[in-house]
């Protein structure tokens, strides 16, 4: 009797230490010379940051001293810190802008927690709202009263967001829903609001509500320069949010809706009860991305001369006794807090969209 | 008397009734704020003495535009003012388009390398363009040539031919002449000829079963037109270099520093959103299909070619047709950095003359309208592309 030959295979060999780390990095020749301009890329930066931020940095000895030296420039900060961030705001009254500052991050942070999700929410940011105009623009309770010229810097870029979301979010919605009716006149004026505000550039309603809308007032009454952008603004955010929401709109199952009806829910009750939270919860993530794009944009409005976060840096960069001392500085300072804020949000929305994610795919 | 009361509550009730009720509810609001909104524009106008209406379009413009493509001087007319903007605006988005996409698609494959410097590199590149406004990255590239670079006088060579210095860039050039203009014409009829004479060949293959080779008719219908108008118009090809004298450069075609900014601030930003995009295509076609593509004996670029590009690209046009649409609608930005494109003329025009209401009509009808044909025209391309289902 022959026993069945059974083949036995030796198991490929396990790579050794070096192979397994380094790999990835060396494994063909081509990816060996891909690792190592990267690698000079990152010296080069590395080297280029290290001279330009700590080695040469000036220390002392104001913009003259800047401008000789090709370094980075403390002085600069030293002097115009609280200028870059509250811009013409009057001096002494800087502590009234900084605490509807924190009032309003920490508002944000309470947000961000889905645990505390919930109608509550709505009454909080109104209080926040409410707290900070007080103590922005003050006028009662013995606060000095401030001109919205003066509003400036980086609570200026916040009010414009968050103002310009919260008011443009119903709207959204109603549009949304509007755009989504099956009765066609209120569907037309949807579209159409929607897609010709979505088919020109921000700039254009800018300069729409500073130059056109004074003339559509009736004779007598002006109405602010900042409030015409956080018109703007409002018009332009309601835009985008009803286009995110009826995303949100299209993916409920009819049967949501005629299971509502059979319940003998009217139209309101069945949208505000049954339809708008599943289809609000599932577009939370690009709301959180649109809400970046909106913050960056807010920039926007130094082009009809207000003075947002950035229009501040550049004037104190402009100032005559800075002017040309502090160009790169200026920049990524202004960069650098646009990052923290943006990729912060940006991390939380792909938190989110993990968290959100329930289906099994 | 209760039976009126009775009926005209059911008809309240009416759904056919409410649905009329509310869009004349809703289309009378409209018109009625509109009236209202426009009897104060004329009132405010008369007040103010402006004449309304497009006839300050044939007046001379007086005003001279710093680059242009066609030829505009200070003599011409507002409405050829607004038509160089316009072409200027075209003219950045185009470019913008093809560099944002190339390095787009770079920035994307990059990301999902094996090599995890690589990878970290595309990683870094994509979120610091993503998180900083544009509007900041237009200023910083202004600054940044304008300021670091040297004067002309010292312009650095970079690559042979190509100068940079603080007044932009100069680069090798045609003497651009309508000859030109004609072999290019020629070459995209050539690539639309070139496609239809593909698609018969192919049509014809699949009706027949006889296996032909296809390139050569498809190279010759592409390049017979250009071979004719080279031949017709006799375009001049001498190459223009640019050469440094002892105070400026002479030759070659000068990018002014506002119109490098726009174009790479334009064209980082829009290629961040657009690696983002190609990365998730790739990433939404499943390995399963390149096994299987495997398994019926095509090679790593045919199931490229036909199993997983055709199905990447269903994910990747509908996001890269807004990514096109914002770069289109970002290059307004260019009034920051003063590149005279449709809104920096329309805004300039407008205080000329006072024409507020008809300078911001004409370009956000313009953008709207080239907006409409860039969806319209990638809608038809993703129609072609998306999944065809029974």
């Amino acid at each position: 009797m022959q026993e069945a030959s059974i083949i036995r295979i030796a198991p490929p060999p396990q790579p050794g230490y070096f192979k397994r780390t380094l790999g990835a990095l060396f494994a063909t020749p081509l990816n060996a010379i891909v690792t190592l301009i990267c690698l000079w890329l990152f010296w080069l930066v590395l080297k280029g940051s290290y001279g330009w931020l700590i080695a040469r940095m000036v220390t002392e000895g104001g913009s003259t001293a800047c401008r000789a030296g090709n370094g980075f420039c403390l002085p600069f900060f030293q002097a115009k810190l609280r200028f870059l961030i509250f811009g013409v705001y009057p001096y002494e009254e800087h502590w009234r802008a900084g605490s509807a500052m924190l009032l309003f991050l920490a508002g944000l942070g309470i947000s961000m927690i889905p645990r505390f999700w919930g109608r509550w929410l709505l009454v909080l940011w109104t209080g926040i709202v409410v707290a900070s105009f007080v103590l922005i623009s003050g006028g009662i309770f013995g606060l000095k009263p401030i001109e919205t010229s003066q509003w400036s810097g980086l609570p200026l870029s916040l009010i414009l967001t968050t103002v310009g979301l919260a008011l443009g979010f119903p709207l959204g919605v109603i549009l949304a829903l509007a755009r989504a009716s099956n009765l066609p006149a209120i569907r037309v004026l949807a579209i159409v609001f929607i897609e010709v505000v979505r088919g020109v550039p921000l700039i254009s309603i800018l300069f729409m509500a500073s130059v056109m809308l004074p003339l559509f007032m009736p004779t007598g009454l002006t109405v602010d320069k900042l409030l015409r952008a956080q018109i703007a603004i409002i018009i332009f955010a309601a835009a985008y949010i009803a286009e995110a929401v009826r995303g949100g709109l299209q993916a409920i199952p009819r049967g949501q809706h005629e299971a509502a009806g059979a319940l003998g829910l009217h139209y309101w009750q069945a949208m505000r009860q049954i339809i708008l939270p599943q289809a609000i919860k599932i577009v939370i993530p690009p709301l959180v991305n649109i809400s970046i794009g909106f913050f960056q944009d807010t920039t926007l409005v130094t082009i009809i001369g207000l003075l947002d976060f950035l229009s501040t840096i550049r004037a104190a960069m402009t100032d005559p006794e800075w002017i040309g001392a502090a160009v790169l500085e200026g920049y990524l300072f202004a960069a650098f807090v646009y990052l923290v804020f943006s990729y912060s949000m940006g991390a939380y929305s792909r938190y989110l969209e993990r968290r959100l994610r329930t289906g099994h795919d | 008397m209760r039976h009126v009361a009775g009926r005209a509550t059911r008809l309240f009730y009416d759904l056919r009734f409410r649905a009329i009720f509310y869009q004349v509810l809703a289309v009378g609001a409209v018109i009625l704020v509109g009236l209202y909104l426009f009897s104060n524009v004329s009132r405010k106008l008369a007040e103010q003495n402006i004449v309304t209406g497009f006839d300050f379009l044939w007046r001379e413009a007086g005003f001279v535009i710093s680059q242009t493509l066609i030829d505009y001087k200070p003599t011409d007319s507002y409405a050829w003012a607004l038509v160089t903007g316009i072409i200027n605006t075209i003219w950045v988005s185009i470019l913008g388009v093809i560099f944002s996409t190339l390095i787009g698609l770079v920035v994307g494959v990059a990301r999902l390398s094996k090599n995890p410097l690589l990878a970290f590199l595309a990683f870094l590149f994509v979120e610091a363009l993503r998180n900083v406004p544009l509007l900041l990255y237009l200023f910083f590239w202004y600054a940044l040539i304008v300021t670091t670079l040297p004067p002309v006088r010292e312009a650095w060579e970079i690559v042979p031919s190509v100068f940079i210095s603080n007044s932009g860039f100069t680069i090798p050039s045609l003497n651009w002449s309508p000859a030109h203009s004609v072999v290019l014409g020629a070459l995209i009829l050539g690539g639309f000829l070139a496609i239809f004479v593909r698609r018969k060949l192919i049509a014809q293959r699949v009706e027949t079963g006889v296996e032909r080779v296809l390139w050569p008719w498809t190279a010759l219908a592409l390049l017979v037109p250009v071979a004719l108008a080279i031949l017709i118009a006799q375009p001049d090809f001498a190459i223009n270099f640019p050469e440094k004298g002892r105070f400026r450069l002479t030759g070659g075609a000068h990018l002014k520093p506002e119109f490098t900014a726009l174009l790479i601030g334009l064209t980082l930003s829009a290629a961040a959103s657009n690696a983002e995009t190609i990365r998730s295509g790739i990433l939404s076609v499943r390995k399963g299909q390149w096994e299987a593509s495997r398994s019926l004996g095509l090679d790593d670029r045919q199931a490229l070619r036909l199993v997983v590009l055709p199905q990447a690209l269903r994910v990747i046009i509908p996001p890269m047709t807004s990514a096109y649409l914002s770069l289109f609608k970002n290059s307004s930005l260019a009034i920051a950095i003063g590149y005279p494109d449709l809104v920096m003329v329309a805004n300039t025009t407008m205080n000329q003359t006072g024409q507020a209401i008809e300078g911001i009509a004409i370009f956000m009808l313009v953008y709207l309208g080239l907006s409409i044909t860039i969806s319209l025209i990638m809608n038809w391309y993703n129609g072609r592309v998306a999944l065809k289902e029974r």
